[in-house]
């Protein structure tokens, strides 16, 4: 499995083989505050790079999580429906929201890594 | 501010400082084929006397639907409206701005709005309901919006029991959107398969209960082909009063259930304002349109109400709100919810009751009238005649000998010539044995 990458609207993403886990950083969900509600994509549903993927909505604001790379989304976070606060609680784990197979791995590179995601953080906010 | 017309100085002041001569230079790039040629022949004013005698004649024309034997239905419904019910919805106690964004000055109308929606629920069966919408037709149109949402599919197929004006309010939203809507023909008979048009892409069935030519069908089997073929059923309303005897479409397993409130609480009015019902199952809640009144509870622990599950609302989820309606229609719905409230459980039934014995004795008088066939094998308070002639003819004979015989049905959908001698014929619990004598003779005469 890759280490993380990061996007600049706050997603996250890991690849195994060519399938991608994605969901929204630590920060993300402590801007968010309460997370009450994840609207996911339909498994088999195609999403382009910074295309709309899901919504997550929270006590305070509804927002959209944009799909870091393109590819197909092969599974969703069903657990969520029920806990959506596991975003807040394990935003790195137990929160993910989708795995989508990657149409192109060479997409990664466009990517933030670890330490070039805490930059843009300290420079941006 | 003033509220009197300018004066020809006005005119002139404004003229010289955009420089043109008169008023009709603004308009010389409008080609003169599209001008009129001369100004329009408008009387001068008069004074409030001569108004009100000028109008009062006009209005003498109309044959109103009181005083008269009255048999109009097809979505709009004479009903008795109980006097307390005008008398409680102007208390000052529920006098507030437009839309109760402020819960903290609006408890009344929110308290309210939440019981109707819990009216609402019960009498669908269904397990949540919005605090309503402008109308049937509209809320309709929004239903299959959603189920376009819930099942990300978009095609919708409109049953031929749908009332035609609700028909066209549905396509005239899914015109400009990639939306697909199959409209099946007109279904006097009640006799289509509407579940043989689903395929893979269908959103929603939308099926009228009772339809409108008055057919009561068991919709349990559509239910469960919709649901096996990934698609929600739509059930649609027009007659909320049938809802006091007849199964709940939710019993029956619609997924989103729509209605026109105006039967309850609200006159006839010209056909406006009415109530649109919208109710659905809770698992899709979060892609109902409108506004949903919540209880909770204050600082202090005191049960109060609000606005709730905002977020899928224009005001935050601008042009992603799941609809661009962010009112409601407040007052009919507060007529509605007190209606309701006086009649109960039980007194809602009795209504509706009488509302079908009425129909019953209807379509065994009018049965025995040469040259009037019915149609229905089913029915609530309202069924189709197939009469000898145009339906349009005999229903203006009729007016003239002040009898408002009912609706033709090509008054409603004039582009089906297959359905023009046919008559829709509504009864309710204000219709008596008088009334309905007097169309079943005026109707014999006319026929032979």
């Amino acid at each position: 499995m890759t280490e993380r990458r990061y996007t600049r609207e706050h997603e996250w993403i890991t690849v195994d083989g060519d399938v991608a886990t994605v969901g929204i950083t630590d920060f993300a969900q402590e801007q968010l505050g309460d997370v009450v509600y994840v609207e996911l994509p339909a498994v088999g549903r195609k999403v382009t790079r910074g295309g709309e993927a899901a919504v997550v909505e929270s006590v305070k604001a509804a927002s959209e999580v944009y799909a870091p790379l393109s590819g197909e989304v092969v599974a969703v976070n069903e657990a969520l429906a029920q806990e959506p606060a596991t975003v807040n609680a394990d935003p790195f784990g137990k929160g993910w929201f989708l795995k989508m197979k990657l149409a192109d791995r060479g997409e990664l590179d466009g990517l933030m890594d670890e330490k070039a995601y805490r930059a843009f953080l300290a420079e941006s906010h | 501010m003033r509220y009197l017309p300018l004066t020809q100085e006005d005119r002139r002041a404004m003229l010289a400082t955009i420089g043109v001569a008169s008023i009709d230079d603004l308009f010389v790039d409008v080609p003169p084929s599209a001008r009129l040629a001369a100004p329009v022949d408008l009387p001068l004013h008069q004074g409030e006397i001569e108004v009100e005698r000028t109008f009062r004649a006009f209005a003498a024309q109309n044959l109103g639907t009181t005083g008269v034997p009255c048999f109009l239905g097809a979505g709009a419904y004479r009903h008795h409206v109980p006097a307390s019910v005008d008398a409680l919805i102007q208390r000052g106690e529920f006098l507030t701005s437009y839309t109760p964004y402020q819960p903290e000055v609006s408890q009344g109308t929110l308290q309210a709005l939440f019981e109707f929606q819990t009216m609402v629920a019960m009498m669908t069966g269904m397990e949540v309901a919005n605090a309503s919408m402008y109308d049937g037709a509209s809320a309709t149109a929004e239903a299959v919006l959603m189920a376009n949402r819930v099942t990300r599919r978009t095609r919708a197929v409109l049953s031929g029991g749908l009332h035609p004006h609700y028909r066209d309010t549905v396509v005239t939203y899914a015109r400009y959107s990639d939306f697909r809507i199959e409209a099946l023909p007109l279904d006097p008979e009640g006799r289509e398969d509407l579940a043989a048009r689903l395929d893979g892409d269908t959103s929603c069935l939308v099926v009228q209960y009772p339809g409108f030519f008055g057919h009561v069908r068991d919709l349990a089997p559509l239910a469960q082909k919709a649901h096996a073929a990934g698609a929600l059923l739509v059930v649609v309303v027009t007659e909320a009063v049938a809802l006091g005897l007849l199964e709940t479409p939710g019993a029956m397993g619609a997924d989103i259930v729509v209605a026109e409130g105006q039967s309850l609480g609200i006159p006839l009015s010209f056909g406006g304002p009415y109530l649109g019902l919208f109710a659905t199952r809770d698992r899709y809640v979060r892609q109902m349109p409108g506004r949903i009144c919540g209880e909770t509870t204050d600082a202090e622990g005191r049960r109060g109400w609000v606005l709730t599950l905002s977020t899928r609302e224009q005001h935050i989820r601008r042009e992603k709100a799941t609809s661009n309606i962010c009112t409601n229609s407040g007052l009919c719905a507060l007529a509605f919810t007190i209606h309701l409230a006086l009649l109960g459980e039980a007194g809602f039934e009795r209504l509706a009751r009488l509302n079908h014995e009425a129909a019953i004795r209807l379509a065994d008088r009018l049965a025995s009238v040469k040259g009037v066939e019915v149609v229905n094998d089913t029915f609530f308070n309202e069924l189709t005649l197939r009469l000898a002639r145009p339906a349009a003819l005999a229903v203006d004979a009729l007016a003239d000998a002040r009898i408002l015989a009912g609706v033709p049905v090509s008054r409603l959908a004039p582009e089906d010539k297959a359905s023009e001698n046919l008559l829709l014929v509504a009864a309710t619990e204000l219709t008596t044995d008088q009334e309905i004598e007097a169309l079943a003779t005026a109707l014999g005469g006319v026929l032979s």
